[in-house]
């Protein structure tokens, strides 16, 4: 079978986010190692995607099927599935004040490893890896001990997302527009550490709007998705298609908002 | 999230068993009779009575307060006992191979044991068991650096200069309502004494353990640091899971003389009543401290139970130069109701005040925070810091802030800052995403929100205080 080797399985997904249809029937088939970028204009449906498949409250499935591994993604938990390995790298992360980097991630990694009958990393073991994390996202190491994105600009945030990434060690990584808001020094860090962390056994769904952000991050394929689907598909040289025309030759029906104006 | 928040924060409260332990205690009611009858099985001195009979007579023409934000039915004084105490404690247990096992056993369940051996090294504790001191340990080792540890009801034999100089000197009578019913039938509570130049070589605490039913508990604590001198001080508070609300009115004075040093720390956990209100502790307490010249207290509280909490310890800075702190965490949750902050009231010249509230509320439940800062006219230079917090989880609760600032000192400076905030999606869905199921999430969030408190909590304080948190809001997620 063709999809004994498929990590993530997505399967006519629709989804819908306060009775508003936003997912109307995404496939999507993702071996594990592979990149996949989606782009697509605002309003696509692109960053309910990451929502949807992370489980987001508010977020509700209509149909269709998802699977990590075999599993079934949708009967499980936030956290469940966060433990199965799907990581979601957030567009805007949020802070969690007086609340330590440090204390967040030992408590994050020390859930996970429990989940998976790991041994509990000690408290030094941890501090090494997460130095040697901060390292990796030129972040100094005086962040392990700043509240949650205290504080943070936007570019300390966009990494330091990055740096929970290769703490966690996922199976599979949604970046959702991870560039919006970098500049170009900023973005190469980020990509970079994405870089760092592409193996045969990781996934990666890179979200944007842009394409330069895959002139850093190489996608394996592209996606364009309009509507709630994806429309359009290829290799890298999508990305450069889209950049130079734009959606709209994309768009073959007037998007649902539009039609109720 | 409100459901997820809700079922976290509907743990049980642990501390809610009742020990099978035979008591003396008063029938209902308060006349000048009761008082008598109090002072009697006391032993007091004439003087002692005397001063319970005039507050008693004071208290008779005072009226109930209603300004706090918070509502309960009317409280009928009559249908209180006004003493209550384990038989065993009748010939005063000599040591403590005499005292009642069953109520070494309750301490023990508590966390507290009064055994020394296992005791923390460090921290002396004073037992106080419905209306009377059970206990108090480590008081050789205390008197030979000179300092007085022990039920308030011994110093009014043993050290009866100091009580009648300072007691009721900080708190006077009048004060108020709770105050004054307090005057005339406090039992017991701890008294301190540190002498001139001493720094008490360990922490002091007290546990006050509230049993029998239908008895209000009045504690009476009196702190006095003489000159130079510092101590540190915790108490800590529980009570069985009843379906009646149960009275307790305590009044704690502290005493700061010049360059004195005193840190008062509570851990508040009376029982806070079921999820819809029924039972749980009244909890209207004054407590209030004078700092002298040099002088400096400090008062750190996290406030988790009772059913209502009215509350308001507070500094005098009488002296020049003396600073006042408040750091309190209070957290409500149910139907609780807390209505708490401080009073600082500047008087002498360059006297400074900190004060950092915490307010968390959850479930159906309204925090207030009440705090006044007084500037004197002769409080030149005087300085006043005010951060005030609130953090609401779910939909359901209120947080209010009612601050008022007197400032008859135009070189006085007054700082207010304030906030309010949610536990929000945002947060919870961040924390989840990382692999932490919620009820672990809303409580980093929230420890983390406490943090600034928590650092001024003694170590052993801080961990449990971290707990007592985790406890409370377990179920609070939703």
């Amino acid at each position: 079978m063709s999809n004994s080797n498929v990590l993530l399985s997505i399967k006519d997904l629709h989804a819908s986010v306060e009775e508003k249809n936003i997912l109307k029937g995404l496939n999507l088939e993702i071996k594990p190692g592979e990149v996949h970028a989606i782009m697509g204009p605002n309003g696509a449906g692109k960053s309910t995607t990451g929502y949807v498949l992370s489980g987001r409250d508010g977020y509700e499935v209509n149909s269709g099927s998802v699977t990590l591994d075999g599993e079934d993604l949708l009967e499980m938990d936030v956290e469940e599935r966060a433990r199965a390995g799907l990581f979601l790298a957030f567009q805007y992360p949020v802070e969690i004040p007086g609340v330590s980097n440090l204390e967040f991630l030992k408590a994050s990694v020390d859930a996970q490893r429990e989940a998976r009958g790991q041994e509990a990393l000690t408290s030094a073991e941890f501090l090494k890896l997460a130095k040697e994390a901060c390292k990796q996202v030129n972040l100094p190491v005086s962040f392990l001990k700043r509240g949650v994105n205290e504080g943070f600009s936007g570019g300390e945030k966009k990494r330091n997302e990055i740096m929970q990434m290769i703490l966690l060690q996922p199976k599979v990584c949604i970046l959702d527009e991870t560039d919006s808001g970098l500049d170009i020094d900023a973005m190469q860090v980020v990509a970079e550490g994405v870089n760092s962390q592409r193996s045969p056994e990781r996934s990666f769904i890179v979200v944007t709007h842009y394409q330069r952000l895959l002139d850093y991050i190489k996608p394996d394929f592209v996606h364009v998705l309009a509507d709630g689907k994806i429309v359009k598909s290829g290799d890298a040289s999508l990305a450069k298609e889209l950049e130079e025309q734009g959606y709209a030759w994309l768009q073959t029906e007037p998007r649902e908002d539009e039609l109720e104006d | 999230m409100t459901e997820q928040i809700d079922k976290a924060l509907a743990r049980e409260y642990e501390a809610g068993f009742v020990s099978a332990i035979e008591s003396e205690t008063f029938e209902a009611g308060l006349n000048e009779d009761v008082i008598r009858r109090i002072s009697e099985v006391k032993g007091e001195p004439e003087w002692m009575l005397e001063w319970r009979l005039k507050a008693y007579r004071v208290w008779l023409e005072m009226e109930e307060p209603s300004w706090a934000h918070v509502s309960y039915p009317k409280i009928d004084f009559q249908s209180i006992s006004y003493y209550s105490a384990p038989k065993s404690m009748k010939d005063k247990p000599k040591s403590l191979d005499e005292v009642d096992p069953e109520l070494l056993r309750t301490y023990e369940k508590l966390g507290i044991p009064l055994v020394e051996q296992q005791m923390l090294a460090g921290i002396a504790v004073d037992a106080v068991f419905d209306s009377v001191s059970v206990v108090t340990t480590f008081r050789e080792k205390l008197e030979e650096a000179g300092v007085i540890f022990c039920p308030i009801s011994e110093a009014v034999h043993k050290h009866p200069e100091l009580v009648k100089k300072y007691l009721g000197s900080v708190v006077p009578t009048k004060d108020n309502y709770y105050a004054a019913l307090n005057c005339a039938v406090f039992t017991d509570g701890s008294f301190v004494y540190i002498p001139k130049g001493t720094r008490c070589p360990m922490e002091l605490s007290t546990y006050f353990r509230i049993n029998e039913q239908n008895t209000g508990q009045f504690e009476r604590t009196l702190i006095i640091a003489d000159e130079g001198s510092y101590v540190s001080y915790l108490e800590g508070c529980t009570a069985p899971q009843r379906d009646e609300n149960q009275l307790h009115a305590a009044v704690v004075e502290l005493v700061a003389l010049d360059d004195a040093e005193i840190k008062y720390s509570t851990v508040q956990n009376w029982y806070p009543g079921d999820e819809d209100g029924k039972g749980g502790i009244y909890n209207f307490v004054t407590k209030r401290g004078v700092c002298h010249t040099n002088a400096k207290i400090s008062w750190t509280q996290v406030e988790t139970g009772s059913s209502v909490t009215w509350k308001y310890p507070s500094c005098v800075l009488k002296g020049d130069n003396s600073v006042g702190e408040f750091y309190s965490v209070a957290l409500t949750r149910g139907r609780q109701q807390a209505d708490t902050g401080t009073k600082m009231i500047h008087i002498g010249k360059n006297t400074r005040s900190t004060i950092i509230s915490k307010g968390i509320s959850a479930g159906k439940s309204n925090n207030a925070y009440r705090g006044l800062v007084r500037m004197n006219p002769g409080a030149d230079g005087a300085r006043n810091f005010t951060q005030c917090d609130s953090l609401l989880i779910g939909d359901q609760c209120g947080a209010h802030t009612f601050p008022y600032v007197e400032s008859r000192n135009p070189s006085a400076i007054v700082e207010h800052e304030a906030t309010t905030s949610k536990v929000s999606d945002d947060q919870l869905f961040l924390c989840q995403q990382r692999g932490l199921d919620a009820e672990k999430a809303v409580s980093m969030i929230v420890n983390g929100f406490c943090k600034e408190v928590f650092k001024e909590l003694p170590m052993e304080f801080a961990v449990e205080a971290g707990k007592l948190l985790e406890i409370s809001l377990e179920g609070s997620v939703g």
